[in-house]
């Protein structure tokens, strides 16, 4: 059913890049989320990695010109990732470090749910969810008019999947054989009410996208090394078909005692938790590195 | 009435998908020509449709120009969602399917990727109003009230062919999202014989006339110049506003033909709730204007299916009903 791929030899300095961007993602991620003593943190940081992925090494970006022809289109479906979209862009150059404290306030780029006419980089309003990818479809569709070689990437969630639109927006995927688009589930199996599976299962979900004409594949969501070795892959492939990335997540990834946490979608952090935070995601990053530098 | 008349009525409005009578001057599928032309002239042009290119007239642009027509299947939201991503690239979409499924099931669609974005997509719906008899689940009494609350949104009820003609390449033109109550198949061609131009955003004086002012919009400006032209052989002068921009409203035209003394009346293909009558009465109110305005439209009912010319008499819309109105009302 999960097809895995087995991970090959990437260079370890281009992963170990890949992880000191994560863990400033997460960093970062915490920053904003501590200026408003709330946030969707959980999910900002069990998706640092793939984000890690596509803006430290995957996406073909001009942070000095956003919206360059020449780039690639990465659309966040799921608009509460907001923060973790900012850190990845604030990682990519788009925006001082010192901008993240604007998060969510009033006048800032930084709007609570991610939308396309705030933010640079930022490519669609997501937030009314199961539009990203119907939409990514015609950026795939406009690209190939072009005669554009760019990909789309398209950032959804497994609670999603459960949005009639997203299935529509899949079969016409893979009826316009867009092999440009990539679309990315993140599966940390929690959703508002509770776990994805326990709400309204979708599983098996690598085999539902396999029977809608996908090119589908699952791995770990804090595998750097799987992670870009699919996306790789997906992407070189000569398949005509879509593609389709579904990465295993913890919510709360990096800091043990958010991922030890009770799970919930909007996760609570305590004044004095915050410092910790960061201590923590150091340690963890510290640990990471050294385990893979042995 | 024997049941081979009644049976004969039948056939004679509820499956037609033409509105010009017998005899009358028409255009074919004038959308869709318009749309090849509009796409000659401008490369961004692109069409898409859900399953319905061939009834919205689609189907000429689509065989014309294969390589720019995006069929989606049966899929609303994923139709607005793929036009969304082309307008991001830079094209200039036009999308079909018809109103009901435009408005009520892909609103979201509607309202948040295209209008919110500002981008120059444009919707072409068919089956405004009473233009079917299959009754609500085909016929949009509602898609006005249902989106003039949607900022950013150009709405436009052309009355006929050279409207439609006409506002196709300025609604390519306009840099944000458009909304068309489509008329399909043989389309009357009624206002090339007024001095009249299709102007986006502007309401335009048909005719004149000192008793009676008719503000309307859609198919319903073709049935009261008719109607005007019964009322005058009573010795009844009566002007014609038409107002093929529904929003952005030409509050303007409407005020400047206000406080005449005349009998005023809207007349809509849409539900009296939420549509011309609403809008024309929200700018006398705004404007602290005196004038009592007699809706003509669509009862605040679900529609009975059935034919053409027996539900448009039913709901008073026909020339004959709007003709006896106004005899009331004066």
């Amino acid at each position: 059913m999960t097809e895995t791929s087995a991970p090959t030899a990437l260079d370890p300095e281009r992963i170990q890049r890949i992880r000191e961007a994560a863990y400033r993602i997460r960093q970062y991620s915490l920053i904003q989320a501590e200026v408003q003593g709330q946030g969707y943190i959980g999910q900002a940081l069990d998706i640092a990695d793939v984000l890690a992925v596509l803006y430290a090494d995957q996406l073909h970006l001009d942070p000095l010109d956003p919206e360059s022809e020449d780039r690639d289109r990465f659309q966040l479906s799921i608009g509460h990732y907001a923060l973790a979209l900012y850190a990845a862009l604030t990682e990519a150059k788009f925006f001082p470090e010192e901008e993240l404290q604007t998060y969510a306030g009033d006048d800032s780029r930084f709007p609570m749910s991610a939308m396309r006419t705030y933010t640079p980089g930022v490519e669609i309003s997501g937030g009314s969810l199961g539009h990203g990818l119907g939409i990514a479809n015609g950026v795939a569709m406009g690209l190939k008019r072009k005669g554009s070689d760019r990909f789309v990437y398209n950032l959804l969630s497994d609670g999603e999947l459960g949005e009639g639109s997203t299935w529509e927006a899949a079969a016409v995927a893979a009826h316009h054989q867009l092999d440009n688009l990539i679309a990315i589930v993140d599966f940390n199996d929690q959703q508002a009410d509770g776990k994805s599976t326990q709400m309204l299962s979708m599983e098996p979900v690598t085999d539902k996208f396999e029977a809608f004409g996908w090119m589908a594949r699952r791995c770990d969501g804090h595998d750097v090394e799987a992670l870009l070795t699919n996306l790789i892959e997906l992407r070189e492939s000569e398949d005509p078909r879509p593609r389709v990335l579904i990465v295993d997540t913890t919510l709360g990834k990096g800091v043990d005692f958010l991922e030890a946490r009770e799970k919930l979608h909007f996760m609570k952090v305590t004044e004095e938790e915050w410092a910790l935070a960061h201590e923590k995601l150091t340690e963890s990053h510290q640990a990471l590195s050294e385990e893979s530098g042995r | 009435m024997n049941q081979s008349t009644s049976i004969q009525n039948l056939r004679s409005g509820a499956m037609s998908a033409d509105l010009a009578k017998a005899g009358q001057r028409a255009v074919s599928a004038p959308l869709g020509h318009a749309l090849v032309e509009a796409a000659q002239q401008d490369e961004r042009v692109v069409g898409l449709s859900a399953d319905l290119a061939k009834y919205t007239d689609l189907h000429i642009f689509r065989d014309a120009m294969p390589e720019r027509f995006y069929q989606v299947g049966m899929a609303e939201q994923a139709l607005l969602g793929a036009a969304t991503g082309l307008a991001m690239e830079g094209y200039v979409p036009f999308a079909s399917t018809y109103s009901v499924f435009a408005t009520r099931r892909a609103y979201d669609f509607l309202l948040l990727d295209i209008a919110e974005a500002n981008l120059n997509v444009n919707l072409v719906c068919a089956l405004p109003g009473l233009t079917t008899g299959y009754g609500p689940s085909h016929a949009a009494t509602d898609d006005v009230a249902i989106l003039r609350a949607a900022p950013n949104l150009t709405i436009v009820d052309p009355a006929d062919a050279i409207d439609i003609q006409q506002a196709v390449p300025q609604l390519a033109a306009s840099d944000g999202p458009t909304y068309m109550r489509l008329l399909r198949g043989k389309v009357p061609a009624v206002l090339d014989e007024y001095d009249y131009t299709f102007e986006l955003g502007k309401a335009k004086l048909l005719r004149d006339g000192a008793d009676v002012l008719f503000i309307s919009s859609g198919l319903m400006t073709e049935r009261v110049l008719e109607a005007a032209k019964e009322l005058e052989k009573d010795g009844f002068g009566v002007a014609v506003l038409h107002t093929p921009t529904l929003k952005p409203f030409d509050e303007e035209a409407v005020l400047a033909q206000l406080g005449k003394g005349r009998l005023v009346l809207t007349a809509e293909n849409h539900s009296i709730v939420g549509g011309l009558f609403d809008i024309v009465s929200r700018t006398v109110a705004g404007h602290g204007v005196g004038e009592r305005i007699t809706p003509i439209g669509l009862p605040d009912t679900f529609l009975d299916a059935g034919a053409l010319p027996t539900l448009n008499d039913r709901y008073g819309v026909s020339v004959e009903a709007i003709v006896e109105r106004v005899r009331q009302s004066l």
